[in-house]
């Protein structure tokens, strides 16, 4: 079982979390699942490779919360392709929208990584989170359509242009830019740059301790800008 | 920012998570809530003068361990309603409990009463200042509960905004225990319970608001 195969399995998140209140957004993309992985078609297999995709996505992330920068890095990318495979199939009318949700998703699981307990299954905590994020997106849609009447100026039809709020809504560099100096610093200079954060604070003047605020309060407000941003 | 892009932000330089840390920090702004509420309880309304004696009888202890077992199971749920993916489960049982003991308590107390007197004792003296001084002096504890549950993860933003508004207000009542001279169940039945869901109610109607994250 090579990795892709365990990770398209894993992309209908299909663990029976407690919290899966709507089995359809289970049911859903794990039929799409069977379509294209012959191999799952039986239950207790594709079981099997769920556990497999699970375990293996687990243990990086445990390793990530112990601040082991290459196992996180690898779990992010394994969960950014179930997360495209999952919003795919949840939301096919809003294609262009699924890079920034799942983008959103990526911040929200990094703001909220303390939260998760190494003795729950991972899946039904990402699950959890990804599927807030998708209602509160639901909301955000059915609000802005709501106010968009078409009939009412048909300038505005025409000046929204398909690809344009994918780029312009979610470019989470300039909103980079928005944050006050003790917390967009400490991001550049840690996160983008890559120095630690004995050096960020000596670059910036912070303390230590006030770096590694810095970073955990700005990726919250980044998240926050994002979700404000209409 | 491409989706790589944000991947390498996020996993740059990725700090250990502490556990625990916050916890800690929960625990803390819970309890300067807690003290806040007990210093406007005795400015406010001061400390029964017979305290002393009164702590001495087990229906006192019998009226504080009902808003204090309420909390316990508030705490709990709330901190697994910030967990994503996590059930309350027996909190539920926990917050449930407390407020049908005190329900069957003022039943039977009523019961026993002379038909007469059974409306004196579900209104006390204070009934129409109880419920309201119990809101009052949530205001310190309840900006402490949203912190806490801020500082989590929660995705029913009502519920924990609801139970946090409960843990809130049945901190706040354990405060009141210290003031207020009601002693039949049957009034804490009623007064108590009705002080204590007023901010729980708030927090609900905040919680879609102040939960976001």
């Amino acid at each position: 079982m090579d990795e892709d195969r365990a990770i398209v399995a894993l992309a209908g998140f299909g663990h029976a979390g407690p919290i899966n209140e709507e089995p359809g957004v289970l049911l859903a993309a794990t039929a799409a699942e069977r379509e294209h992985e012959p191999s799952s078609r039986h239950p207790a297999k594709r079981g099997t490779v769920v556990q497999e995709a699970e375990s293996r996505l687990k243990a990086l992330f445990v390793r990530g919360l112990d601040g082991d920068a290459d196992a996180y890095r690898s779990f992010l990318q394994a969960l950014t392709r179930h997360l495209r495979g999952f919003l795919r199939r949840r939301i096919p009318q809003y294609r262009d929208d699924v890079e920034d949700l799942v983008q959103e998703v990526l911040l929200a699981v990094h703001n909220a990584r303390h939260t998760y307990r190494p003795d729950e299954p991972l899946t039904a905590w990402l699950h959890a989170i990804a599927r807030y994020k998708l209602m509160d997106f639901y909301r955000a849609r059915s609000h802005r359509e709501s106010l968009n009447d078409p009939l009412d100026d048909y300038a505005e039809l025409l000046a929204d242009t398909d690809d344009e709020p994918a780029h312009a809504r979610h470019d989470i560099a300039k909103l980079l830019d928005r944050l006050p100096d003790k917390q967009r610093l400490p991001i550049v200079h840690m996160k983008l740059e890559g120095l630690s954060v004995t050096e960020t604070a000596r670059i910036t003047g912070l303390s230590e301790s006030a770096v590694k605020v810095g970073v955990h309060r700005g990726l919250k407000a980044l998240a926050a800008l994002i979700r404000g941003t209409p | 920012m491409k989706t790589d892009d944000l991947i390498g932000l996020l996993s740059n330089q990725v700090t250990r998570v502490e556990r625990g840390a916050v916890a800690r920090r929960i625990a803390s702004t819970l309890a300067l809530g807690a003290l806040g509420s007990v210093i406007l309880m005795s400015v406010v309304f001061g400390v029964r003068h017979d305290l002393a004696s009164v702590a001495r009888t087990a229906i006192f202890w019998a009226k504080l361990a009902y808003p204090s077992v309420i909390a316990v199971g508030a705490l709990l749920a709330v901190m697994r309603l910030g967990r994503p993916g996590a059930r309350p489960g027996y909190a539920w049982a926990l917050i449930a409990l407390p407020f049908v003991a005190v329900w069957a308590g003022g039943l039977f107390v009523l019961d026993a009463a002379p038909p007469g007197e059974r409306l004196s004792l579900v209104l006390g003296h204070t009934w129409h200042t109880c419920p309201f001084n119990i809101a009052l002096l949530s205001v310190p504890t309840f900006p402490a509960a949203f912190l806490a549950v801020r500082s989590l993860a929660p995705t029913q933003l009502r519920l924990a905004g609801a139970v946090a508004g409960l843990l809130a207000s049945s901190m706040a009542t354990i405060a009141y225990c210290l003031h207020c001279p009601e002693m039949s169940p049957a009034f804490w039945s009623v007064w108590y319970a009705l002080g204590m869901w007023i901010p729980a109610a708030i927090g609900a109607w905040l919680g879609e608001r102040l939960l976001r994250w």
